[in-house]
């Protein structure tokens, strides 16, 4: 014996780790020794483990390997080591789902069940349960009645746990134990009360009144268990949830009266309860918040993280309710879980007032060298939506960014910042030189090249129309001489962008590009030597064209139009304006809810516009090829009222000269087929239908699509029009199940859908010019169109919104917003007319007793367009 | 969401390298082993060093407790109840530490790894907690043979071993 312990101590000493390295084929061929007589247990063991080991690494056995080792597994129960049977217990549950004809062992498990060792039944009924299907399930049903109620504790928990696996194969067979099930939640032990309480509840979850009745029934006798407790919890709060009509006032106490339990665990989940329940009023979360708020303070970490996370949800519905934990939420700054502190901040930022900005600003300072870089971004996110909420406070939050920005950190952070000080220029004009001269200062020693380039772009931007562009002008050319290429190529169009803005500046401007002329990269070569050309000829049009205003098209789809050139052989060049120009998203705005930092998985590619889609679907159907390039695809229109017979939606297709209707079709009733569905339109507006596509089959539920083609007017001023539309198509009924039509012969019928309308805005794609004035210059007055108009609207922002819906066009410069307490606004808004025309329109609106008085004038480089245009408002 | 007993979405326990060593994940939150190998190393790298006790990452909150070269991770959901988690947490490293008596390490636990995988699965059974209490797990875990005294093997044992003892001094 004693031999033996040493020997073991040796391996010990020498690190043997028979785990390490594994192979599966060499550990496979080891069952072979489970066929050995006498069954030596100890290195069948071993083996055993050795297999679970290898599952729980991950490999993967195949179901012939599983099934061979399972049968050599089942030699093992004639041994009596209790180790070994329950290692046997463990494989055969690992092995249920790899393994053929497990259920073999179903009688060697029952008999371990059934038995008079209580170590054997409990591991033993779990391990039949997961290898026994709804049939056999009926044969051990005795035993498992038995053993739900049975005295010893682990014999019961492993019954009713099974119950609820088998639950989900067959809830039938379980729900017949539903008395012993009952019987077994008056248990004085608290994991078996646990379990019966949760299967009690999967048994009668569907009888509402069942389970308010078990609610109100179990909160009144105390029950033992705090795991029982915050499970009738949550059940009281799925009930109350549940519930539309009236508010159970005892469900809602009883959650409240567990805010007094003993047990921490008890009074969270009530308190985290209460607070997620969309009924809960201000009033009823102060003693939830209360609980929380002594929770704040406890030495866990967890608890104070439980409470500052359950916290910080409330500040995003009730920021006044959270206030009174203001205090607390401070201390918790500092804490040494970082998890912890984060949340504090963002919740102390959205509850805070405009007076503690400063104070607060100033601990965060104090920590911020302390933490990560992936708090940081969280920090700065919610310095950002901070900034949002308190405009004026933008001097103290730009200098903590500018100290930010000067302290170490990766690209990840310094990003966050430039991003951040980028949005608040944009959101904030008094932020703007101050932010400016923040990020001419970070360029001057900037590791991260594309963030130096982004910065130099801005101040191209924006640098022009500041009151002294002049002083921006020196750290952009110092990067000239300092940087890489890239940064050096970006500068100097910087550079060309303030030349082309000011006069005074040009001939300055001229001669720093003229020294860049000499540059030995190739692509700063290029860009100076065109600059230097096109600013020379000091012609106002060309500078916008190719240096203010330039390409707008979306690069995925420029990359698809020049394949496509390539491919065809033909003597014509290039026409860009077949690229659909980039679709004007909605500026990213940081949710209120950013509370923790979620890893960032990067898109590599720039995803297909939908527009880009829709082209590509509607050039592989030979009836369009011939259109050309599509011009612009409007949103989908619903042409049906929601929750009728069939759903129809409309999307326009403007081409150059055709109007594309696509019918994206949804037959609800599931004892109809639909065959030859189309739509059939009709309009006194001059515009010619073509042809019809039918959509030869519509299933239930089975989206289909029909497209009708019609031809725009040749008179260009005529471009609005009205379609009457109706749904017709040959109606077979069918099985509901199996969607065969009963007979080959169905039946023509109709079916009335909404009008459909071409608007101004079907013919106008949106458009960004990031400097107005130079295009308004450049499209010139040739085809200026002015006009004065008296809207009656009730505000200026309504006036705005509804002018740009109207016409369709993108507004620049921000002007769409107009600034608060004034009368007056001038609108800028851009876009391309059908057909490549620019459209310019600027709107002069002045706001006086319930109306709006509005200057229109429109330029265009067509002349036809500005009438087209004026009829949107007219 | 519908109130279940399926709370836990996985126990692990890893290595000083961050290895796992013993673990389980009872849902489909990471469904490939290679997923679940990218998922433990950004765990291990955020929390071996950190002495935080819980961490949110990826949607999950995950609770952890180390000693020596053990790391002990349960991970629920983010809107499970904490201390509920913790109490799992509790009851596995506490019966672990029970388990390997003298010294709670890798080593140790690489000894007595048959007896750690049948404690494991009794604290948790597919996602619903079995058992919380630690010395109620000892009980069912059953104490493995070398353990047992001298008196309690057969006189058949006895003999093969000073048969294999004397075989071995002769060589």
């Amino acid at each position: 014996m004693l031999g033996k312990k040493d020997s073991k101590k040796d391996d010990e000493s020498g690190g043997s780790n028979p785990f390490k390295n594994l192979e599966k084929a060499s550990v496979l061929q080891e069952t072979r020794t489970f066929n050995e007589t006498p069954i030596n247990a100890k290195k069948c063991c071993l083996i055993l483990t050795k297999i679970l080991y290898m599952i729980n690494q991950g490999e993967h056995l195949a179901p012939t390997e599983a099934t061979q080792a399972f049968f050599a597994m089942t030699k093992l129960f004639q041994c009596k080591d209790v180790m070994l049977r329950r290692m046997l217990y463990l494989c055969i549950k690992e092995m249920a789902n790899i393994a053929n004809d497990v259920i073999i062992v179903t009688s060697s498990l029952t008999k371990d069940m059934t038995g008079k060792e209580d170590i054997y039944r409990g591991p033993a009924i779990r391990a039949l349960c997961r290898i026994t299907d709804n049939t056999m399930l009926q044969s051990i049903e005795r035993y498992m009645k038995q053993a739900i109620v049975d005295k010893s504790r682990s014999v019961s928990s492993a019954a009713l746990v099974s119950s609820l696996h088998l639950m989900k194969q067959g809830p039938e067979v379980v729900k017949r134990w539903v008395n012993e099930v009952s019987e077994a939640v008056n248990s004085d032990n608290v994991m078996v009360q646990y379990h019966a309480l949760g299967l009690l509840y999967q048994i009668k979850k569907n009888d509402k009144l069942a389970i308010t009745k078990l609610v109100s029934k179990f909160s009144k006798s105390s029950l033992r268990s705090p795991y029982a407790y915050c499970f009738l919890i949550r059940v009281a709060a799925h009930q109350l949830e549940e519930e539309k009509d009236g508010f159970d006032k005892t469900l809602f106490d009883f959650i409240e009266s567990c805010l007094r339990h003993k047990s921490d665990m008890v009074i969270y989940e009530a308190a985290s309860a209460i607070v997620s329940l969309k009924c809960t009023t201000s009033k009823e979360l102060v003693s939830a918040v209360g609980v929380l708020q002594l929770l704040c303070s406890s030495p866990k970490p967890s608890l104070r993280y439980a409470a500052v996370k359950t916290l910080n949800k409330i500040s995003i519905t009730h920021p006044a309710a959270v206030t009174a934990c203001n205090i607390d939420l401070e201390n918790l700054i500092t804490d040494q879980n970082r998890s912890i502190a984060t949340l504090a901040i963002t919740t102390l930022l959205k509850t805070g007032n405009e007076s503690g900005v400063d104070r607060l600003m100033k601990q965060i300072a104090s920590f911020m060298s302390e933490i990560s870089d992936e708090f940081k971004i969280v920090v700065v996110d919610a310095i950002q939506s901070l900034c949002l909420k308190f405009p004026r406070k933008h001097n103290v939050m730009m200098s903590f960014l500018a100290s930010m920005l000067r302290e170490d950190g990766g690209f990840e952070y310094k990003k966050a910042i430039v991003n951040t000080i980028i949005a608040i220029i944009e959101e904030n004009p008094e932020a703007k030189e101050s932010g400016l001269s923040h990020l001419c200062e970070f360029i001057e020693d900037c590791d991260f090249l594309p963030l130096a380039t982004r910065v130099l772009h801005l101040l191209g931007r924006e640098g022009p129309r500041t009151t002294t562009p002049a002083k921006y002008i020196r750290y952009i050319y110092n990067r000239v001489i300092l940087e890489s290429a890239e940064v050096r190529a970006a500068a100097v169009s910087a550079l060309a962008k303030f030349g082309a803005s000011s006069d005074d500046l040009l001939p300055s401007i001229l001669v720093l590009l003229n020294r860049s002329k000499l540059d030995e990269d190739d692509e700063v070569r290029d860009r100076a030597t065109f600059f230097y050309d096109i600013l020379s000829q000091n012609d106002k049009a060309l500078s916008s064209a190719y240096i203010l205003n330039t390409l707008n098209v979306s690069p995925v789809s420029l990359e698809r139009a020049l394949l496509q050139y390539n491919q065809s052989v033909t003597e014509k060049p290039f026409d860009i304006k077949v690229v659909p120009t980039i679709e004007v998203t909605e500026s990213h705005k940081p949710s209120a809810e950013t509370s923790l930092p979620k890893t960032v998985k990067p898109t590599d590619k720039p995803a297909a516009s939908r527009q880009d889609l829709y082209s590509e679907q509607l050039s592989a159907i030979p009836e369009f090829a011939h259109l050309g390039p599509l011009f612009k695809s409007s949103a989908p229109v619903d042409l049906t009222e929601p929750e009728t017979e069939y759903s129809v939606k409309c999307v326009k297709h403007t081409f150059t000269n055709y109007i594309v209707f696509q019918f994206d079709c949804l037959n609800t009733l599931n004892d109809q087929l639909l065959e030859k569905v189309v739509v059939k339109m009709d309009t006194a507006d001059g515009y010619e239908i073509i042809s019809y596509k039918t959509c030869p089959k519509l299933p239930y539920n089975t989206p289909g699509v029909a497209y009708t083609l019609v031809k725009i007017p040749e008179d260009p001023s005529q471009v609005v029009a009205t379609f009457g539309c109706n749904l017709k198509f040959v109606v077979k009924d069918c099985d509901p199940n199996t969607g065969e039509p009963d007979n080959e012969e169905g039946y023509q019928d109709e079916y009335g859908l909404e009008n459909v309308e071409v608007t101004v805005s079907d013919h106008v794609q949106k458009v960004l010019k990031p400097n107005f004035g130079a295009s308004w210059e450049e499209v010139g007055a040739e085809n200026e169109l002015e006009d004065t108009y008296a809207l009656s609207m009730p505000s200026l922002e309504e006036a705005i919104k509804n002018i740009i819906q109207f016409m369709g066009l993108q507004p620049c410069e921000r002007t769409e917003r107009p600034p608060e307490g004034k009368n007056t606004h001038v609108l800028l808004m851009a876009g391309i007319y059908r057909g490549g025309h620019d459209v310019l329109v600027r709107a002069k609106l002045a706001y006086n007793d319930g109306g709006v008085a509005m200057q229109l004038t429109i330029r265009s480089s067509d002349s036809i367009v500005p009438q087209v245009i004026a009829q949107a408002v007219g | 969401m519908n109130p279940s007993l399926y709370l836990v979405k996985g126990i692990l326990l890893l290595d000083n390298d961050g290895n796992r060593l013993l673990g389980k994940y009872y849902d489909s939150t990471f469904p490939t082993i290679k997923e679940q190998r990218a998922f433990e190393k950004i765990l291990f790298t955020k929390t071996h060093k950190a002495n935080g006790e819980i961490i949110m990452i990826d949607g999950l909150t995950i609770v952890y407790r180390s000693i020596v070269d053990l790391h002990f991770y349960v991970i629920g959901s983010t809107s499970e109840n904490e201390i509920i988690l913790v109490s799992v947490l509790n009851c596995f490293y506490d019966t672990i530490s029970l388990i390997l008596k003298r010294g709670v390490e890798k080593k140790a636990l690489i000894d007595y790894m048959d007896t750690c995988t049948l404690a494991l699965d009794e604290i948790c059974d597919s996602g619903i907690i079995l058992e919380i209490d630690p010395m109620s797990v000892m009980q069912r875990v059953s104490v493995r043979e070398s353990d047992v005294a001298l008196g309690e093997q057969t006189l058949f044992d006895v003999l093969k071993m000073a048969k294999d003892q004397i075989k071995s001094n002769f060589k």
